[in-house]
């Protein structure tokens, strides 16, 4: 099972490595990892997508929840969440219909385009995960030459309401 | 090439101290202030500011010079062991930081409280493969409770000061400082705390009174519980508060081997160590639970085998400080997170204000319990093996017991004779019995009963080693000797790497791969060499009497004890088999 935990972890040298560290040496799975700052300067929210049982996931709180300078450690897929995941995608698109045909693609996804030359452009595309896979699966027929994926971050629905992820994107977006 | 000094220098010491101090004298002063009086290390390059603080400061801290850092770190877990205060080692950089891994290791493995000061070259140069560098932050990190690379001396202080809360405190651990050299160096004028935020903090939530009611209910109504208790016990001190429960219940209780001294082990409600080497009636007694009740515990392998089968019919509640042991390995019914004394204490007051007549109640409600479980202990009690031509190893662990009135404080390797001397020296005290349990390292046993000694002077502490793991860290010898501490080693000489050979024996066919060390150097010369007593029993009818000529002896003693080659530990659990495939014989 997929799941997303959030980890409030102080900016200090060394401490994102400790968490790393506990990851692999407790043979858990890191799918994807996405550091920032949070609004306090001291402190860095770490966002790791992880798969496993209940039982692991559970272990894994815990378990990053002993480090010294962690504070908070949350499952937050266990809650009503928002994910989101940004990519820049590199794809091949000459004058023509190759562009015509990336660039209907970009106004369904609600993607930007960032760069452009003759014969490439680079793509901003956001959403969730799902939704930047699909993103590149369309495009792949056009020749995808890179792709650069921000992994997932994460926050807790402010409403009670357990609104599915999908329903709320479909809503909003595509 | 150790204790080369060939660390390029950028900084100059004055040797003349002005009015700030520099970081090394930061460093020894935090120690002192933390109650620090005893610490054991090896120079280096790297460490060379803070060995100078080390001699200006020698009439308040002794510094005890150990011949390798493994022993330096072990050394640091038998006084942590001994007496539950926080164990100091001081290491170089580079390899003297690497051999002190093992002990960093078993220390985590078995929650013991440790600070470890490792050197580290120059912070200009940490990155650039200079002379003895070595990440021992990277190194060491999955083996800590916690670390730090020193990057600023007005740091060092309150690093010192933390460092010391997050070793003791909760589930303890060992603290890694590492040091570049020219932090302690550096003059500190205005030393800075750590921000309140980041600064460690042991949160210890009050016990629910309602989770002490829904377990007293348990224990009261329960047909057929076990106490199953571990380090856990050892380390909150809560040896008297568990002895009150059990007796006011009449509940057997059986240790683990962590838990060993938590729990007397003559008591009538005592049922002998639990797990892989334990008794036939302590393992019987958890299959058949229908009340486990598990404190301090971790649901390790050794104990449990396997997890399926482990304790099936059990209700379990489980009492353990680290929220992460609770469901780790075996999933509880119910569970407390909290320290082991607190719990056992408000469980003590609950029963002490409950009707005797419900105690009574309860008590005959499981004495179909307590029958089955003497018919246990009577038909497969822990045998003694005798001879009247060779030592067997449970005779000398017995004698050992005699001749010691039961009081010794018992420190062991890892194999064969640890086994032994936990299921035939029955233990009266807690902290009484000084074992690697979860690393298992062989060579633990000397320095950490050095260090055990050094910590309690009042008490007779035995090391009882194999052949093997002697010869691991047997260059401590010359430590005892140069200190004039009274080391006393038992050497189990079987002639062979005795637990790899029973498991060849049992389990792969007796091929005897590569455990012979019957060519061995000859312990008793080896032990006049380093200027210790040596002294070799042979016969039964001559182990008493070398035995206490060896206790007896004012200064360190080396007693080489030559057993039957091949006996084997019993009764055996097969490694992830539950109770019912015991090898009893």
């Amino acid at each position: 099972m997929r799941n997303t935990i959030s980890i409030l972890v102080a900016s200090e040298p060394g401490e994102l490595s400790r968490i790393v560290g506990l990851f692999s040496a407790r043979g858990y799975n890191i799918e994807t990892m996405s550091v920032g700052k949070t609004l306090e300067p001291n402190w860095s929210r770490a966002t790791i997508v992880t798969d496993g049982d209940e039982r692991t996931i559970e272990q894994i709180v815990k378990q990053c929840a002993r480090l010294a300078r962690v504070r908070e450690v949350r499952a937050v897929t266990s809650d009503p969440h928002i994910e989101r995941e940004m990519a820049l995608i590199d794809v091949s698109a000459r004058a023509g219909d190759e562009r015509q045909e990336v660039m209907s693609l970009v106004n369904i996804f609600r993607a930007k385009v960032v760069d452009i030359s003759h014969e490439r452009m680079i793509l901003e595309m956001s959403g969730t995960r799902d939704k930047v896979d699909t993103f590149i699966e369309m495009l792949k027929p056009l020749k995808v030459n890179e792709v650069t994926r921000s992994g997932c971050v994460a926050i807790n629905r402010l409403s009670p309401f357990d609104r599915s992820e999908n329903e709320i994107a479909n809503a909003a977006e595509v | 090439m150790r204790n080369a000094v060939q660390i390029a220098e950028t900084e100059t010491v004055p040797h003349a101290l002005p009015q700030a101090p520099r970081g090394a004298e930061i460093l020894v002063r935090g120690l002192i202030k933390n109650g620090v009086d005893t610490i054991f290390g090896l120079p280096g390059g790297a460490v060379l500011h803070i060995y100078d603080e080390i001699w200006r400061f020698r009439d308040e801290i002794t510094h005890y010079l150990v011949r390798h850092e493994q022993g330096a770190v072990h050394a640091a877990e038998g006084y942590a062991r001994a007496t539950g205060k926080v164990g100091v080692a001081l290491v170089t950089s580079g390899p003297g930081a690497t051999n002190a891994v093992t002990g960093i290791a078993d220390a985590y493995m078995d929650s013991i409280p440790l600070v470890v000061i490792t050197g580290q070259v120059p912070s200009a140069m940490i990155g650039t493969d200079a002379f003895q560098e070595v990440d021992t932050f990277g190194v060491t990190l999955p083996i800590v409770k916690h670390s730090y690379l020193v990057r600023d001396v007005r740091d060092l202080e309150a690093v010192i000061d933390e460092a010391f809360v997050i070793a003791a405190s909760g589930k303890p651990g060992p603290v890694v400082i590492d040091v570049p050299k020219d932090i302690t160096a550096q003059i500190c004028e205005n030393p800075r705390k750590f921000r309140a935020d980041i600064l460690f903090e042991e949160i210890t939530a009050p016990v629910d009174p309602r989770s002490i009611d829904i377990v007293v209910d348990k224990l009261l109504s329960a047909k057929q519980p076990v106490f199953y208790v571990g380090g856990g016990i050892v380390t909150s001190d809560a040896a008297y508060e568990l002895l009150d429960v059990a007796e006011l219940l009449k509940i057997p209780v059986t240790p683990t081997l962590m838990g060993l001294g938590g729990f007397p082990t003559a008591h009538s409600l005592s049922l002998g160590m639990l797990g892989m080497h334990g008794t036939y009636a302590a393992n019987m007694a958890v299959s058949e639970s229908d009340l486990l009740f598990a404190v301090g515990v971790r649901f390790d392998d050794r104990v449990t085998g396997k997890l399926a089968t482990f304790a099936p019919n059990a209700e379990i509640v489980h009492i353990d400080i680290d929220p992460s042991n609770i469901g780790k390995n075996k999933r509880p019914h119910f569970s407390i997170v909290a320290d082991a004394k607190s719990v056992l204490d408000a469980i003590v007051s609950k029963l002490e204000s409950t009707d005797k007549s419900k105690l009574n109640a309860s008590h005959k409600l499981r004495e179909a319990w307590w029958q089955k479980i003497n018919e246990w202990r009577d038909s497969f009690p822990l045998v003694c093996e005798q001879s009247e031509n060779e030592i067997k190893p449970q005779m000398l662990i017995e004698e050992l017991h005699r001749i010691t009135n039961g009081e010794a404080i018992i420190v062991t390797d890892v194999g064969q004779h640890q086994m032994w001397a936990a299921q035939f020296y029955p233990f009266k005290y807690s902290r009484q019995w000084i074992t690697s349990g979860g690393l298992g390292t062989m060579g633990f046993g000397l320095p950490a009963a050095l260090g055990a000694q050094l910590a309690r002077p009042d008490k007779q502490v035995v090391a009882v080693v194999g052949d093997g793991g002697f010869q691991m860290t047997n260059q401590e010898i010359i430590t005892a000797v140069q200190y004039g501490i009274p080391l006393k080693v038992i050497i189990m000489n079987n002639g062979y790497l005795g637990m790899v050979r029973q498991w060849q024996e049992m389990f792969y066919d007796r091929a005897y791969s590569e455990v012979d060390l019957s060519v061995s150097p000859d312990f008793v010369k080896l032990a006049e060499a380093y200027g210790a007593l040596g002294l070799r029993a042979e016969k039964p009818g001559e182990l008493a009497s070398i035995l206490k000529q060896g206790l007896d002896y004012p200064g360190a003693t080396i007693i080489d004890v030559v057993v039957s080659k091949e006996e084997n530990v019993f009764p055996i659990i097969p490694a992830g088999q539950d109770a019912r495939n015991m090898i009893l014989k």
